[in-house]
């Protein structure tokens, strides 16, 4: 592991906070727009689109970065259970970003909606009406959303336990800026 | 690891922070998901107001349940680009698709027993934009809020006759409505029928210049009154019957646009308040309804006539009546296409 970083590299940093409040908009956005009525619907729904689109953009080219810059270590005193959690967590979090704006356009297309972006940009269709398609794309959209939302929250949890409990580091490698106290990870 | 009692007690504080964290992120998209606010006007309560005693229509849209498809063209004669750069106003033909429709929560109305008979519109530009609508014959609308509306049909829906009182007390441009229901005349013909759009819209012409507008389309067919009595005796399902056996003799039916332009201070934002008839108005083109294809295997069948689906050119102005009926039709959508197996195709061209 002698060429592997110490940490994510500044681009994949910043990538990583940027995505991570955006996809936190989504769920709120989502969320909201789907139970209301109001005028505030139609600028949600464009948001939603549009910020969707944008993030599965996004995360082909952090996987790209990733691919190029690599990953640091996780520490060497993790236990077994944790480091599987941390494995098996990042591959749901990558995984879902890139089905869930897939689900997104799916389910939009299959309803014979025009899909139109912030500005007017539209995106052709790649599936014809269905029912049972729309349906199934909905129903997997919103569900896995919800899992996605869950999925971040824990995200959320292991990255303050890392950072305030277990002080090992590894917060250190994706946080934006040095934090108050902290130790260099543990090699 | 860290044995001293000192951080100990900043491990605690760290697991309440945490904590903290966790329960404030789950209770925020509770509330933003409107899960403890039972009072928000979501689209399932609009849906299940509109809902029946008897059930709701499976397989069917939650409202204007019956109809029937058609297909032709929106021919622009060009007038209306002055009005907006929407590729739809430029002079030709533009596909278009549709449904003519009754209000009815029920699929099998007697038509008869409608009073309120709709289109839905699509049509198609060249560059792919689309513009849909969904229209009806009142040249005004029952209530001034989507929240009137609802409150209109809990009101309705309520066997105790005070509710209807209490609900006109609330809401009294609804009076001009019940008038428009009692007196205007019936027609024994979906081609006789004038369709209004209600809703004010923003257009935007080449220069970047706005307009606000609504929209009706108005028949070219002679209307024919009849009494409520004498359509009850041509059957239930009449209006089907003789548009398709109308198209099929006669040829195709016409349909003028026309949008009105709103003065300056006129109302946009409330589509029950009429504008004054001197408004100016612009013939936009003609739609012509070529062929009539049952619902069942029709092609409106897979559409929803969203009327928030708009081309470049056209936008939404302060009503708020498009945003509610989008997010509304949307639910409805959902439902109907989930529920398909309730309402079997019969045709093969569709898996």
């Amino acid at each position: 592991m002698s060429n592997a970083p110490h940490r994510f590299a500044l681009i994949q940093r910043l990538l990583h906070w940027l995505m991570a409040a955006c996809i936190i908009a989504m769920f709120f956005i989502g969320v909201g727009m789907v139970s209301t009525v109001a005028p505030t619907y139609l600028p949600l729904i464009l948001i939603h689109k549009t910020l969707g689109f944008t993030l599965l953009v996004l995360v082909v080219i952090r996987l790209a970065l990733r691919r190029h810059y690599g990953a640091p270590p996780l520490p060497a005193d993790l236990p077994p259970a944790m480091k599987l959690g941390a494995r098996l967590s990042h591959l749901l979090l990558y995984g879902s970003m890139i089905v869930m704006p897939l689900l997104g356009l799916g389910m939009l297309w299959a309803a014979a909606y025009p899909v139109v972006l912030y500005g007017g940009i539209q995106i052709p269709a790649l599936l014809p009406q269905s029912d049972r398609v729309h349906t199934l794309l909905w129903n997997a959209h919103v569900y896995l959303g919800f899992a996605f939302f869950a999925l971040v929250l824990l995200h959320l949890a292991a990255a303050l336990f890392h950072a305030l409990i277990r002080r090992d580091g590894v917060f250190w490698t994706i946080a934006l800026f040095p934090l108050r106290n902290r130790t260099t990870p543990a090699e | 690891m860290n044995p001293s009692g000192n951080l100990s007690r900043s491990g605690l504080g760290s697991l309440v922070l945490i904590a903290a964290v966790l329960g404030g992120g789950a209770a925020a998209f509770a509330y933003t998901a409107g899960w403890l606010s039972p009072g928000r006007l979501t689209p399932e309560r609009m849906i299940a107001a509109l809902t029946p005693p008897s059930g709701a229509p499976l397989g069917h849209r939650r409202n204007h349940a019956k109809g029937i498809c058609f297909t032709g063209i929106f021919e622009a004669n060009g007038n209306g680009v002055e009005l907006s750069r929407a590729k739809v106003f430029e002079r030709g033909s533009h596909p278009a698709l549709g449904r003519f429709n009754l209000g009815t929560t029920d699929p099998n109305a007697v038509d008869a027993t409608v009073r309120v008979r709709g289109l839905g519109l699509q049509v198609a530009a060249a560059d792919g934009e689309e513009w849909r609508m969904a229209m009806i014959n009142p040249p005004f609308f029952a209530v001034s809020t989507p929240q009137a509306f609802h409150d209109l049909l809990i009101a309705s829906g309520n066997k105790d006759a005070e509710a209807m009182k209490t609900f006109i007390q609330a809401n009294p441009e609804f009076a001009a409505f019940a008038a428009w229901a009692k007196t205007a005349p019936w027609t024994a013909s979906y081609a006789e029928e004038p369709y209004h759009g209600l809703n004010s819209f923003i257009f935007t012409d080449a220069k970047g210049g706005e307009h606000a507008v609504r929209w009706s389309l108005l028949p070219t067919a002679q209307m024919v009154p009849v009494s409520q009595a004498e359509l009850e005796k041509r059957g239930p399902d009449f209006l089907e019957q003789e548009l398709t056996e109308r198209v099929r003799t006669t040829g195709p039916q016409r349909w003028t646009m026309v949008t009105t332009v709103a003065d300056p201070g006129d109302p946009t934002a409330d589509p029950s308040k009429a504008w004054p008839e001197s408004r100016r108005t612009v013939q936009v083109g003609t739609l012509i309804v070529q062929r009539i294809e049952l619902e069942q295997d029709g092609p409106c069948r897979d559409i929803n006539f969203d009327p928030t689906v708009l081309p470049r050119g056209i936008r939404v102005s302060d009503d708020p009546f498009p945003a509610a009926r989008s997010s509304v039709y949307r639910k409805s959508y959902d439902l109907r296409a989930a529920e398909a197996n309730d309402y079997p195709r019969t045709g093969t061209t569709k898996p």
